[in-house]
């Protein structure tokens, strides 16, 4: 098992780097660039601004120069940011993206997975139809359309909690209700298919036969297989709602990680977009990493020995 | 959001630990006469939180070139001279009085003894000298050096045709005394004086933490009305007033909050839910609401309000792509625009039809109406006649050009409407192309398009700042157009002291400007704000006054006050 570990992790950094290469051409062949403003910059002061972050070296220079910092764990600075560098904005805001994001995933694996049992137990029933037909609601509703309602109805109308801002502890409900609203009821399908798959195996039949309670079958037998679709759904989820939600924090003002994915690229702060796109990139491929042990230890089909 | 934001509960993001630390600290701080504040001289109360749009770029006065950051340099700084908060009028600053030579090109500064940087350091005038060849120096590489450009030999030195610094013209004549020799009289100099690019900048800060560092809260000095207390990145900026500012007892506020709101409803969800005293943004959906309700009750007090705004919205012409480039195209394009139509079904924040290029009464100039309101029967004749004349009758023939614009509020709705217009006047179809920001400023800076969305918002309240955009060498101009004897009035007007012969020479250059249109001007900008009725403003003598707002994007915090 340690062996396979280190094994992923080590063929984390060819998949970085070729991200990292891809990112850093991109995003400069887009037109326009960090300095271009609506007004006019004179020829010398755009020389000396280019001068100041190395942008007036040949591409393949500023290539092997960013790689350079990259090794030694430095993002370099930000180019819109004035005092700031990429390590220091991600080091700053990820814990809020986190926490909202982390918050937000709990409620979807709480709601989710129960909700999915709950339907799961009575295929074809009301008890399966009205969850899923608020799992259906929950996908097909976006979060710019959750989250304004929820602010109307707590904030603006019952004043439980404060319209938008990163300023008291309870500010973090609203944005993690919204952000895991959709994920809630992506698990809930998930979790349901995942159980009433298993249902049909010959395992769970013979259970019945020896005369195991229906809810003993469910959690002890079923709950564990019937879990992996939603796991193996964990990784890139949690990865996303980690990272933060380009929409969720700017409904809802949050200085999280996700508005700089959107505005740095806006900007074409390129070190900020560098750092963004390497820092998801890290995550993805780690939360993908834990999915893989996760399913080792839920089915015993799966072995890394 | 909270109002008392000296609350714990506000530090719960970090860590327990941290949160823990920060009790204990707070409560010695409470408690240990050391740390005691003096009571202050006049009382303050609270603080005014302000919806600020966007993270700023940074807060270095010499740097900064965007408005959110421009909203919190403005209360921390404060140059020689500082400005009316209303009629922008040129006041004393840090300067107490100065001195103008007989032939206009020599300014001298007397600054006052009490002035002193936020750390009790002396303020002296070679703060300012180090300040301005710093801005203008190429290591920096400010954005905004050209605000300098007035004093003699500025341009040389940014841009590194001069090297001595010896050879600017700015000269310490002692501790509290500044001499500044022009390039050529500037009527406008004073307003200059108090723009931030000109702000001192803390040298024995900057030195001890150089790029950008200084401006962190741990670290940052400043010498205007308010200090820097808590910069966290993309939740809030904190100032508070700052006890070393020479008129600290003017101050009547404990500080204010900056939040970064990107999102127009939520920012009018905050203003509504009263976590907000001000806020600039104002979905214009929400317009014909608010001025409804002013209409049903017209004598209570609302907080929408409408200010002119020193800007005009325009389109610029390419005129070196055919057909724009022939004079009577131009002008059948610019007489078929219903200005009026755009403005009340379109913008409906109370903008005003453009009727020339400058708007009307800045700084008391204002260039006789000429430009159609709306369009009739009369205009379109003329319209057609010009563009028949350039050969395309009813518009046959004539090539489809593109309406470039960007992102964002109305811009698609004018365009859209524009485009019906010219269909239905002349005959003649224009595509649109939209683009994103960045794309779209590469487009019109290599000039790579036929018709552009533009905007410009004056640097300072003189007609100055919207002519010589059209000169021929004006790095805004990207029209490809130019005119010699639109360049020799403009230098004429430039070298010309007296008000009105200058003006006179301004009349004439638009007149020309307007004859041969590069350009479409379209409306003039209004500031559209939300507005706490708790939010009050003081005049000169201490007076309170309902809120008002001047004509640029600068707020004057230290004229503020709350009331219950």
């Amino acid at each position: 098992m340690l062996l396979y570990i280190c094994k992923r992790i080590l063929g984390m950094i060819p998949v970085l780097w070729v991200i990292v290469t891809l990112t850093f051409f991109l995003i400069r062949l887009a037109p326009g660039g960090p300095f271009d403003q609506e007004k006019h910059i004179p020829p010398e002061i755009l020389e000396n601004l280019e001068a100041k972050y190395h942008m007036n070296e040949p591409l393949y220079m500023q290539y092997v120069h960013y790689l350079g910092m990259l090794a030694r764990g430095d993002l370099g600075p930000s180019f819109r940011y004035e005092n700031r560098t990429v390590n220091e904005i991600i080091f700053e805001t990820f814990p809020v993206s986190a926490q909202v994001g982390g918050l937000g995933l709990l409620y979807a694996l709480v709601i989710g997975v129960c909700a999915g049992l709950f339907a799961a137990s009575r295929p074809n029933t009301f008890r399966d139809y009205i969850p899923m037909f608020f799992s259906l609601i929950g996908t097909c509703l976006p979060s710019f359309v959750i989250g304004p309602l929820l602010m109307l109805l707590f904030a603006v109308k019952l004043q439980w909690v404060s319209v938008s801002g990163w300023e008291k502890p309870t500010d973090v409900i609203l944005p993690a209700i919204t952000l895991g609203t959709m994920y809630a009821a992506y698990f809930a399908r998930l979790t349901r298919g995942g159980i009433l798959d298993l249902i049909r195996q010959d395992f769970i039949r013979t259970a019945h036969a020896k005369g195991v309670r229906g809810w003993v079958i469910m959690l002890r037998h079923t709950l564990k297989g019937g879990l992996l679709p939603s796991v193996s759904f964990l990784g890139p989820a949690a990865a996303a709602m980690l990272t933060g939600s380009l929409v969720v924090e700017t409904i809802f003002n949050i200085p999280g990680l996700g508005r700089f994915f959107v505005q740095s690229a806006l900007n074409r702060d390129y070190t900020l977009v560098m750092g963004c796109v390497l820092f998801v990139a890290v995550l993805i491929v780690l939360m993908n990493l834990l999915v893989d042990i996760a399913y080792a230890l839920l089915d015993p089909r799966v072995s890394y020995e | 959001m909270v109002l008392e934001s000296e609350k714990l509960s506000k530090e719960w993001s970090t860590s327990l630990k941290k949160a823990l630390y920060l009790a204990i600290t707070s409560g010695i701080f409470a408690w240990s006469p050391l740390f005691a504040k003096n009571a202050p001289a006049s009382p303050k109360s609270g603080f005014i939180l302000i919806g600020n749009g966007a993270e700023p770029k940074g807060l270095d006065s010499a740097l900064i070139n965007d408005v959110p950051a421009s909203h919190i340099v403005d209360n921390l700084g404060e140059g020689l001279t500082t400005r009316d908060p209303i009629t922008l009028q040129p006041r004393p600053g840090v300067a107490e009085s100065w001195t103008l030579s007989a032939d206009q090109k020599t300014y001298t500064f007397v600054l006052r003894k009490s002035a002193r940087w936020s750390d009790g350091t002396a303020l002296t005038a070679e703060d300012f000298r180090w300040s301005w060849i710093r801005a203008l120096s190429h290591q920096l590489a400010s954005p905004y050096a050209y605000q300098l450009y007035a004093i003699k030999n500025a341009e040389g030195f940014n841009t590194q045709k001069i090297k001595a610094e010896a050879q600017v013209g700015i000269k310490v004549l002692d501790s509290h005394t500044l001499q500044v020799e022009l390039e050529r009289p500037t009527a406008y100099f004073l307003y200059l004086t108090s723009f931030h690019t000109l702000y001192p900048t803390p040298r024995h800060v900057i030195e001890k933490y150089p790029d950008q560092e200084w401006t962190r809260a741990e670290h940052m000095v400043s010498n205007g009305a308010f200090k820097l207390e808590e910069w966290k990145l993309n939740q809030h900026i904190k100032i508070i007033a700052n006890d070393k500012y020479w008129d600290y007892d003017r101050v009547k506020i404990e500080g204010a909050y900056f939040y970064p709101i990107e999102n127009a409803d939520t920012e009018a969800r905050n203003f509504e839910s009263g976590a907000l005293h001000m806020t600039e943004t104002v979905p214009s959906m929400k317009i014909p609401m608010h001025k409804k309700e002013i209409a049903k009750s017209p004598t209570a007090y609302h907080s929408f309000k409408i200010t002119p705004y020193l800007g005009t919205y325009f389109y610029r012409l390419n005129t070196k792509k055919p057909p724009l480039n022939d004079i009577r195209v131009r002008r059948a394009l610019s007489l078929t625009i219903d200005r009026k139509l755009i403005v009340e079904h379109i913008t409906k924040g109370g903008q005003l039809p453009s009727r020339s290029f400058t708007p009307p009464n800045t700084a008391g100039y204002t260039y006789p109406p000429t430009l159609p309101e709306s369009v009739t029967e009369v205009e379109i004749n003329e319209a057609r006649t010009l563009l028949a004349q350039a050969g395309f009758p009813n518009g046959k023939g004539f090539p489809k050009l593109d309406l470039l614009y960007n992102n964002g509020e109305d811009h698609k709705k004018i365009c859209v409407a524009i485009q019906q217009m010219w269909k239905k006047n002349l005959g003649i179809d224009v595509g649109l192309l939209n683009q994103e920001w960045k794309v779209f400023l590469n487009s019109v800076h290599t000039g790579d398009y036929a018709i552009s969305r533009a905007g410009w918002i004056g640097d300072y309240p003189d007609p100055n700042t919207f002519l010589d955009l059209w000169m021929q060498n004006g790095g805004n101009n990207e029209t490809f157009w130019s005119n010699p004897e639109y360049d020799r009035l403009i230098d004429l007007a430039a070298a010309t002291v007296d008000t009105p012969a200058r003006y006179a020479h301004f009349q004439k250059a638009e007149e020309i400007l307007l004859q041969e249109t590069p350009i479409l001007p379209i409306y003039t900008y209004t500031k559209v704000s939300m507005i706490s009725p708790k939010l009050k403003m003081l005049d000169h003598a201490g007076k309170q006054i309902e809120w008002t707002s001047n004509i640029t994007q600068q707020i004057f915090l230290s004229y503020y006050m709350l009331t219950k």
